[in-house]
Parts: C-alpha cells; structure tokens; sequence
C-alpha cells in the first residue's frame, strides 16, 4: 500500500470533486482527520476532548458516521463540545466503513457544507461509526487518520493487527485506565503494536484523567503545523 | 443520439451497486416498510419492488431518458419536483443527484455536468443527473433509462438483505425475476421520453406511489434509523 510521507499531502483532487485547495483567499483549506476504530473504544470521547480542548484556539468541524443516525453526533451536541451548527451526522445505511472508504461521497459533501455554514475551519474531525479492525478511512476523505483501540477490548487487539491497527497515522490505546481491572498487560500491547507498526506513532490514553487526551492533541498540532507550512 | 464504442462497458460502470454515488445509505423505502410489517420475505420484497419500479422506477427512467437524449435538464429538475411530491423523497433525490455528479464529474468529465453542478449546487434530482452522466459517458437514452430502472428495484433489494438478513442468493433471483419487467419499464420510459421534444415535460411517465410517500414522511420523522432513507 502507498502511504504518505507525514510531513507533505500532495493534492489529491481536482476543484470540481471536492473542496478547493489552496482557498481562493490562497489559505490551505481544512485539515482533514479520520478517527476510526471498534464499537466502544472511545471515538467519540475522543473527538470531544479534543474539541474542548482545541475550540479556543481553531475552527473545529465535525462530522460523526453512526451506525444509527446521529448517536454520537447527539453524544457531541448534549456535552455541548461545540456549537450545533459546527457538528453535522453523515448516515450511513448500516455500513460506516463503507462512507468512509468506499463511498466517500456524503461525508464530503457533509464537510462542505460545515465549511460553507460557518468556515472557514481549520481542522475537521471525521468520525467513523465503530466497526470492525478492517476499517480505514479513504485517503481522499482525509488527511490523517487515528485508530483508537482500548485495553478492555483485549491486549490481543494490537497483535492482531489488520489495516486499521498497522497503517493508520496513529494509532491510540484508550482507557489505560482500566488496565489492571481487565488483565491487559501494557507492555505487551506496545510491543505488539510496535511489531505491526513499525516506526508509526502510538499512544496511550486515559480520557478518565486531567489532560488525558494531551497525547493526541499533541499529535494534531503537529500534523496541523505541517499541513499549514506546505501551503 | 447513438451509443458509441465501448459505451455498453461504460453502463456497466454506471448502473454498478458500487459507483461511489451514495446509493449505498437508502434503502429506497424498505426500512420504513419493514417496520411497518408490510415487508418480511423474498415474496414481499418482490412485491415491494415490482410496485416502485412501475411508479418511482418507471418516472426516474423518463427523465433520465430525457436528459440523456439532451433535453434542458432544468426544465426536467422541475418535471421532477412535479412528479415527488413528499418533501422527504424530493430531499433524498437531490442529495443523491449531488452525490451522483460528483462522481460522474470524476468519472466521465463534461461541459454539460459542470453546467448542470454550477445551476444546481445544492443537487438536481438524481434521476436527471444520471441522464447526463450517461450522455457524458457515451450512453443513449435506452442505457440511461435501463440504469433508471434497475436502480429502483436494487437498492430496495440490497437494502432489504441487509435489514431482515434475507438469503441474498433469494434477493438477487427476486432482481433477475424482475429483469423482463425491468426493460419493459425501459420501453415505456422511451416512448414517453421521445415525445418531449414536441410535447414538453408533461409527456413524461407521472405515476405515483402514496404509500411510499407516507413511508419517507415517516421515515423521515424517526429519531434512529439504519438508512438515510
């Protein structure tokens, strides 16, 4: 598989298909990125803390893939991580790997109309329904992509591997936690998910804790940064 | 206007249930029927199919043959708000006819896309957006009405696969069952499409199904739902 270098994003798409790059103001348009990963490993409260987090200082989009219309983006509005109209639901007919990957459409259309109501944004967060280890997001859909995991999903998982695991530009084990309560031996994780992934990124998070998602913010700061500079 | 060479592979491409146009997330008024206990075996799913193909099926074939054949696809945006009269199915059909030319704009690039994206940002009824793709890929009016028809009864029959775990090999014989009637649809569309020219949009095929009307209002209406509708 191709991937990127992560300093540069060479332009994957002519005007006509999706959101013009440069601007016409001549700014980069938003960053795209992807958080994908199991049913319950934290997404969503992932994507809210780095809402909170980040919504003093960027123009935040984000757009929520559920299995079930709006669940999460309903999770997002109730804890009023950000306005109403910067939170729009993409619904996926039961198959969220398929918006984000195959069908890429409706999601694109979702940011360009966030971007059209109340950009111009500087990072949008796409985030998939849960689903299964082979769920990545299309590189013409985003930038970037997370894969959160959780120990209480089991210290297997990184061993296990699978697209999501192995290639996503980083890859996040939540709930730390929770770790001596269900066995997961960290280490082993860390090891196995070095194995997979070689030099690509991987942290360990525990939203549970002040500042927990610090690790993942640093992550899009950074990718941000250099998106920003290869304008 | 003819078909020219390696057209009738380009149909394939179009009608395929994986073109990246959306499709994928309606269910075409299946989910609203299935709740509503009107829909739970292959036999209801062809009865379901057969009926929207002969009225939804059958006024998505006309127009598309219209806009295939280069008839102002503004006019026939109209004809088609005309025909839809659930406010939920004519938002359904411009969100898919959005998400239809973006696809169609990647795959088969025109002047006359462009000019139907650029007067319809927000989406024009998919039905008339699949017409000009289809001209814009080399494909007559028959080809955009067959790939008009074929859609109104294949997504309903994935998306019944995927709601009541139906045997899909039973699905896909229900579509195969349904083929001969299909191109029949596809006849009647031409005919009707072929008068516009001297009679206007009026000639096209106005049929209607109330029930899936009321399906999509309701539907619509739903705080949690598996499709888009």
């Amino acid at each position: 598989m191709h991937l990127d270098h992560p300093e540069t994003y060479p332009q994957r798409h002519a005007p006509a298909l999706s959101a013009p790059d440069p601007r016409p103001d001549g700014r980069r348009r938003a960053l795209r990125v992807g958080f994908g990963g199991p049913v319950g490993s934290g997404k969503t409260a992932t994507v809210a803390a780095l809402c909170r987090l980040l919504r003093d200082e960027l123009s935040i989009g984000v757009v929520t893939n559920d299995i079930y219309t709006r669940e999460d983006a309903e999770f997002l509005l109730r804890h009023a991580v950000l306005p109403p109209e910067r939170i729009s639901a993409v619904e996926t007919g039961a198959c969220p790997h398929t918006a984000i990957r195959d069908d890429i459409s409706a999601n694109l259309e979702a940011i360009e109309d966030l971007e059209e109501a109340v950009g111009p944004l500087d990072l949008v967060l796409v985030e998939s329904g849960g689903d299964n280890l082979t769920a990545t997001f299309s590189r013409g859909l985003v930038d970037a992509q997370a894969f959160v995991i959780d120990v209480a999903g089991g210290d297997k998982i990184p061993r296990k591997g699978g697209p999501g695991v192995s290639t996503a530009d980083l890859l996040v084990v939540n709930k730390t936690d929770l770790a001596p309560l269900v066995g997961a031996d960290l280490e082993v994780m860390a090891r196995d998910a070095k194995a997979q992934r070689g030099d690509l990124p991987v942290v360990f998070t525990s939203l549970a804790q002040a500042d927990g998602i610090a690790p993942v913010a640093t992550w899009v700061r950074t990718r941000l940064a250099a998106w920003t500079a290869a304008a | 206007m003819t078909t020219t060479a390696g057209a009738s592979a380009a149909l394939l491409v179009l009608a395929d249930g994986r073109f990246p146009a959306g499709g994928h997330a309606h269910s075409g008024g299946v989910e609203a029927a299935v709740r509503a206990g009107r829909l739970d075996d292959a036999a209801a799913l062809e009865r379901f199919c057969r009926g929207r193909l002969h009225t939804c099926g059958l006024v998505a074939a006309g127009l598309a043959a219209a806009a295939a054949t280069g008839h102002d696809p503004l006019a026939l945006d109209e004809a088609a708000d005309a025909r839809t009269p659930s406010p939920a199915l004519r938002a359904t059909a411009r969100k898919l006819g959005r998400q239809m030319m973006r696809a169609a704009r990647a795959a088969w690039p025109s002047a006359a896309l462009d000019d139907l994206a650029a007067a319809r940002p927000r989406g024009a009824h998919q039905p008339v957006v699949l017409g000009v793709a289809a001209a814009s890929a080399g494909l007559g009016p028959p080809d955009a009405a067959r790939a008009a028809a074929h859609e109104s009864v294949s997504g309903p029959a994935t998306a019944a696969v995927r709601l009541l775990g139906l045997d899909p090999f039973e699905a896909t014989a229900v579509l195969a069952r349904l083929a001969p009637e299909v191109d029949a649809v596809t006849a009647h569309a031409l005919r009707r499409a072929e008068r516009v020219a001297a009679e206007g949009t009026d000639a096209l095929p106005a049929a209607s199904a109330p029930l899936l009307d009321i399906l999509a209002e309701h539907h619509a209406a739903w705080p949690v739902r598996l499709f888009a509708s």
